[in-house]
């Protein structure tokens, strides 16, 4: 397998390890409620305990652990200065396309925008 | 939106971007890593500069959890991207690094994009109202 197929399936790994574990943490999050209102009402180890014990966030952190060392094998590989913009800005694309899909979150054409501007202006920097 | 919930969102963004940092130039004096030897993967995590790296990207991931507690993913993500521009003025103004055109130009597009999702609510999907007050239909866009 050349380097170049290495540096691209690592940033491909990155995009979707990294949409799953958003998704499921943000979903996991809102199960647990404003953190800020569970901390006064019951105290740090209710958030704490909450957090831990939600399925989604254990699996969302596994997934995010899976895009970590696949950050750092492809940063072994290629310039972060490609894979870092190139797989934060495909994320901000895959992610809002998940949000939309399975976390229900109204996607309007600002958020589009945004979403759209954001990617274009990473993938700019790095230029 | 409260002050400290802004705070929240800069701690996700500076936390971020120098982890980041941290990592990538930690990444730099490790050297290329081998499929071959994998668990060699494991053993970086004692380089000084990675340890550092992790260290503020726990940061980063304390104060992203919070913020998805009480905002959108679709929110939070375009809003805290403007570490990225954080980085490129420290390479500017701190570095003393050459900023292109180029790079002048995708500050400006992610700071309009930030400009546009902060514009809206932050939350758009209540958890609690999913069962009680579900959306009409076509109100979900085009997904």
């Amino acid at each position: 397998m050349s380097h170049h197929a290495y540096t691209w399936g690592g940033i491909t790994a990155i995009v979707l390890a990294s949409t799953t574990g958003d998704v499921l943490l943000s979903r996991a999050m809102k199960q647990v409620g404003d953190v800020g209102q569970v901390w006064r009402q019951h105290g740090l180890l209710k958030v704490a305990g909450r957090i831990l014990r939600n399925p989604n966030f254990l699996l969302g952190l596994t997934a995010m652990a899976v895009a970590f060392y696949s950050l750092l094998l492809a940063l072994s590989w290629a310039d972060v200065s490609l894979v870092a913009p190139a797989s934060a800005s495909l994320t901000f694309v895959s992610n809002a396309i998940a949000a939309n899909y399975f976390l229900h979150e109204r996607v309007d054409h600002f958020r589009w925008v945004a979403a759209i501007l954001v990617a274009g202006g990473v993938i700019l920097l790095a230029a | 939106m409260t002050f400290r919930k802004y705070m929240v969102l800069a701690g996700v963004t500076i936390f971020g971007a120098v982890g980041d940092t941290l990592l990538s130039h930690g990444m730099k004096e490790v050297g290329p890593i081998s499929l071959h030897r994998l668990p060699q993967i494991f053993l970086v995590i004692l380089d000084p500069w990675v340890a550092l790296g992790i260290l503020f990207l726990l940061g980063f991931f304390s104060a992203y959890m919070v913020s998805l507690s009480w905002a959108d993913l679709t929110y939070v993500l375009p809003a805290t991207s403007l570490g990225y521009v954080v980085l490129a003025l420290i390479a500017k103004f701190a570095l003393h690094e050459e900023v292109s055109l180029s790079r002048w130009l995708g500050i400006l597009l992610i700071s309009a994009g930030v400009g546009f999702v902060t514009r809206g609510p932050a939350l758009t999907h209540p958890p609690k109202a999913e069962k009680v007050n579900p959306e009409p239909v076509g109100s979900r866009g085009r997904y």
